[in-house]
């Protein structure tokens, strides 16, 4: 039989160390001799730094050095982040805070004290005195610079205007109608584990980094061009991940001042960022401003999407969070005009969050879908339907794969969609109004690019290599099993080594890459080692392959196999033992031909998904609790149940948070950040969840590596627009800021 | 110290902690403490926490670090089979104290049924939140067991608590999970509970 692990419940290679406490994170590697580093905050929002008082925190017991910019080894200027690089930065910003006497955010880190204990660094760090010579007052309101927005010149990696046919046009003429603003708030990931690093210096020229990072070779790049080292001199770890959720896609300040300062000291240096410093030196998710209008004729067919709004970046980096993506995409229509705007804010630089673009954009297009079906008096998934397009709207190509229409049919009849009346408060217990809302899901299925080393032994032992990430999403369970099925070997026997610049080169694990990419390296590695142990075995006329060719056999029972003839061929182990090798390793890139990469062009490739929610919303308090919930996403394969599901029901858990309670407050007068805890930034817990149940289609895409994408983000998209249409239907109330809090309903 | 990435993915990394300071300070006190059936023989400061004690002093690193202020849970540990927010609390006040920790509950050959449970019911991704999920889940049920009430219990009268999904979600909500794994967490309390029950 051949083996079959992919799509298996199989639980996660790394559980038993992580629930025994066993598995050790950055903070936790037992390097020896660790100094501890406290970064010290700007309390002015734009300025500069014109004098420090260290006195007393140099006199402090225990410290060792205390850093500011005007002791601070020079270091190199760095290239911020950018999507069109071949191998991009992690750095997010341009800003070398430490080597400039600018503050351009509250919060902004203006100097490093490193003592021998961690409470002797906190404490000396609070003895440090800055002085300030404030600049014109900070600009820390979206709205406000609205006069100063400008079209950047490119939306990650595409346009930021898209104009098919006429839209303003279409949209006046159309009979029926909706034109909204609709607003999210700036949000924080807020990872259990804080952004930590641990760095030391062998010799001059060597770094060894530690850091909780979901893009090791980005933080190498950083640091290689800061210290001016060469890349192969910089080893940057990052094994176990404390969850990551987008923030620690990039390498923020305190990962080259952790370096800086084990220079200085000439030791190791740890920086284990306290909880507030994680919402001040962490960049959040911009806080945006969307018009949806959008013009129907009486079926409810789209003559016009109009999708235009505001984000906002630091004076520092550039990054315009891509909301739109999502219209240009989804639904068909002859009209559509798209432009997005950004706006330079004095706060720390932005970031991607969880569903990036998508996760904010599915707000208000989802929203503003709803509003025209109630206009329309038209069943709002019956109006999505109707709006299926053909082929991509905007890029005027084939779907790899598109199955929205059998995720509402899967998810209505789960829900009981059509038991519903749609008729706003129309259903109560007691003080509790309730109502229903769906929407849809979207985000791509990107590929970026990976390397895989695949090393097998004479006992079966597969080992994989590959400097990918492991923050949860399952990658180390998924790729064990990929590469189980590919040699036909039971899973057991594979053993994934990633998190360490020192193994071959993996892009960043965001944007749901990860599964295909390095799916697809797995795969062609795997190839070419059984292709090299059939080379082994035909040279022998003893063997059973010796008349064999590659497309005749499969990989199974630890060995290749006749297809057709079951009993006949020969296992590595024999092949190997024959040419007396103990081993033998093949190492591949992915993607490796022209044809993923014409295929790359010739379809659009995204994921799809029906959110469908209950709310009951407190008559009287205006309190909002999710009372059911069900997803159903077209992914394409799922490798593993159990992962996967851990996902969806992680990312529908998100998408309630924002929805409901997360929002991270600024301080227009200052950019302080008032609620900059995990007391006062509510995340979901446990109480006021329900039972949310999630389901896969699990269709294979033809034309991506396993017939897979990525899972971690889909379900995070469309939820919110799903609780404020329920939302609408409980109460008569469109709530179209979010997030939706109890005010907003009174 | 170097470490390949071999060790650090199996674990197999010695235990670390901060060595006791050459020097005599005044400012240090002698503090014992009994973990996991061991005594630790500490010189601290009165201002280290309990949490920093475990992490960074002995070396005990399966306690986490979240929030530092009681709010994440993420540092729950057990102490006279109590859960307690270990960052929340001086090391110096826990001497003749009975301290329990993930690494006290069971090994990878030899795990706690909610260990267990947690890896069935995939109650937890990257992993992080999950040593206090457990230490807070086995004193949960320690109270259930002994009929404490919760927020969510409707009838106070009762000595038995109807341990409801409700419930456990109220007891558990001092322990938060970025990733969102709260469906798993919970289904994992209550196959463990259910265990306890049949026995």
């Amino acid at each position: 039989m051949k083996t079959k692990e992919v799509g298996r419940p199989l639980d996660r290679v790394d559980g038993c160390l992580k629930v025994t406490g066993q598995a050790r994170y950055t903070a936790e590697i037992p390097v020896g001799q660790v100094a501890y580093g406290v970064l010290v905050r700007s309390t002015i929002a734009k300025g500069r730094i014109v004098a420090y008082d260290t006195k007393a925190a140099e006199q402090a017991p225990g410290v060792l050095a205390v850093i500011t910019h005007e002791n601070a080894p020079k270091r190199h200027p760095t290239k911020e982040f950018d999507p069109s690089d071949k191998e991009p930065s992690a750095s997010p910003t341009t800003l070398l805070v430490l080597n400039t006497d600018e503050v351009s955010w509250h919060g902004q880190p203006v100097a490093v004290v490193v003592a021998e204990t961690l409470d002797q660094a906190e404490h000396a760090a609070a003895l440090v005195r800055v002085s300030y010579a404030e600049a014109e007052p900070a600009r820390l309101s979206l709205v406000a610079e609205k006069p100063r927005a400008f079209v950047p010149e490119k939306v990650l990696n595409e346009k930021p205007e898209v104009k098919q046919g006429n839209a303003e046009e279409a949209l006046a003429a159309a009979p029926f109608k909706i034109d909204y603003t609709y607003t999210t708030p700036p949000y924080s990931h807020n990872a259990i584990e804080a952004h930590n690093t641990l760095a030391y210096w062998e010799g001059e020229d060597q770094l060894i980094v530690y850091d909780s990072t979901q893009y090791i070779f980005g933080v190498r790049k950083m640091l290689s061009e800061m210290f001016a080292l060469s890349e192969e001199n910089v080893r940057v770890v990052s094994a176990f991940v404390g969850g990551a959720f987008g923030s620690k896609g990039r390498a923020w300040p305190h990962v080259g001042l952790t370096a800086m300062a084990a220079k200085v000291v000439g030791r190791p240096v740890k920086v284990d960022l306290p909880r507030k410093d994680m919402f001040y030196m962490v960049g959040p998710r911009t806080p945006s401003e969307q018009r949806v209008a959008l013009g129907a004729d009486a079926e409810g067919r789209l003559q016009a999407v109009i999708h235009t709004g505001t984000t906002a970046s630091s004076t520092s980096n550039t990054f315009a969070e891509h909301f739109s993506f999502v219209t240009r995409h989804l639904y068909a229509s002859a009209n559509i005009l798209i432009q997005q705007k950004l706006v330079r804010l004095d706060m720390v630089p932005n970031t991607f969050m969880r569903a990036p673009g998508e996760g904010i954009g599915t707000f208000a297009l989802e929203s503003a879908m709803d509003e025209l079906a109630y206009a329309l008096r038209l069943d709002p998934i019956e109006l999505r339907l109707r709006n299926e397009p053909g082929k991509d709207p905007t890029m005027h190509v084939p779907f790899s794969s598109r199955h929205l229409k059998e995720c509402f049919a899967q998810g209505a009849e789960k829900f009981g969609w059509n038991q519903r009346n749609p008729e706003p408060r129309s259903q109560r217990e007691g003080p509790w109004l309730i109502g229903q809302g769906v929407a849809s899901a979207f985000y791509p299925a990107n590929k970026r690019s990976a390397e895989v080393k695949v090393h097998i032994s004479i006992d079966d032992t597969v080992v994989l290599q590959s400097a990918t990430h492991e923050m949860g999403t399952g990658t180390a369970t998924v790729q064990a099993q990929n590469a189980a099925d590919q040699l036909g070997l039971p899973v057991g026997k594979v053993r994934f080594e990633y998190g360490d610049s020192l193994l071959p080169k993996a892009n960043g694990s965001f944007g749901s890459t990860t599964t295909i990419t390095v799916g697809g390296a797995v795969e062609l590695a795997c190839e070419d080692l059984k292709r090299q142990l059939l080379r082994l075995a035909v040279k022998h006329p003893s063997s059973p392959l010796h008349e064999a060719s590659y497309d005749d056999l499969e990989a199974r029972d630890n060995g290749l196999f006749y297809k057709d003839h079951p009993t006949q061929g020969e296992t590595y182990a024999a092949i190997l033992a024959r040419e007396g090798k103990d081993s033998l390793e093949a190492q591949a890139s992915f993607p490796a031909f022209l044809k993923e990469k014409l295929e790359e062009m010739a379809y659009s490739f995204h994921s799809f998904g029906a959110q469908f929610c209950e709310v009951r919303v407190h008559e009287d308090t205006g309190e909002v609790l999710v009372s059911r919930w069900v997803g159903v996403y077209d992914c394409g394969t799922i490798l593993n149940e159990k992962t996967a599901r851990s996902q969806f029901l992680g990312s529908v858990t998100m998408g309630i948070g924002m929805a409901l309670w997360e929002e991270t407050k600024w301080d227009l007068r200052d950019g302080r950040i008032p609620n900059s805890s995990l007391s006062e930034y509510h995340v979901p817990v446990a109480v006021g969840l329900p039972r949310i149940e999630v389901h896969a289609l699990s269709i294979p895409d033809p034309h991506t590596p396993l017939g897979a994408h990525g899972a971690g983000e889909i379900a995070v998209t469309g939820a919110a627009a799903a609780i404020a249409n329920a939302v609408y239907h409980a109460t008569g109330k469109r709530i179209r800021n979010l997030p939706i809090t109890p005010d907003k309903l009174l | 110290m170097s470490f390949s990435i071999e060790q650090i993915l199996r674990g197999d990394l010695p235990r670390g902690g901060q060595s006791p300071p050459a020097a005599a300070d005044p400012g240090l006190l002698p503090v014992s403490l009994r973990i996991n059936g061991h005594d630790y023989h500490l010189q601290l400061e009165s201002r280290v926490s309990l949490l920093d004690a475990l992490r960074e002093f002995i070396g005990l690193t399966g306690t986490k670090k979240g929030c530092n202020q009681g709010a994440c849970g993420a540092c729950t540990v057990l102490v006279d089979g109590e859960r307690v927010n270990s960052c929340l609390t001086f090391a110096v006040m826990h001497e003749g104290q009975e301290i329990t920790t993930i690494e006290g509950l069971g090994q990878p050959d030899n795990l706690h049924p909610l260990q267990a449970a947690f890896i069935e019911h995939d109650g937890f991704q990257c992993g992080y939140c999950t040593p206090g999920q457990i230490c807070s889940a086995l004193a949960m049920l320690k109270e259930v067991a002994q009929g404490d009430a919760s927020l969510a219990t409707s009838d106070l009268t009762k000595a038995e608590v109807d341990l409801t999904d409700e419930e456990i979600r109220e007891r558990m909500s001092g322990n938060i999970c970025r990733c969102g794994a709260y469906l798993g967490i919970v289904d994992s309390i209550r196959d463990v509970y259910e265990q306890q029950k049949g026995q």
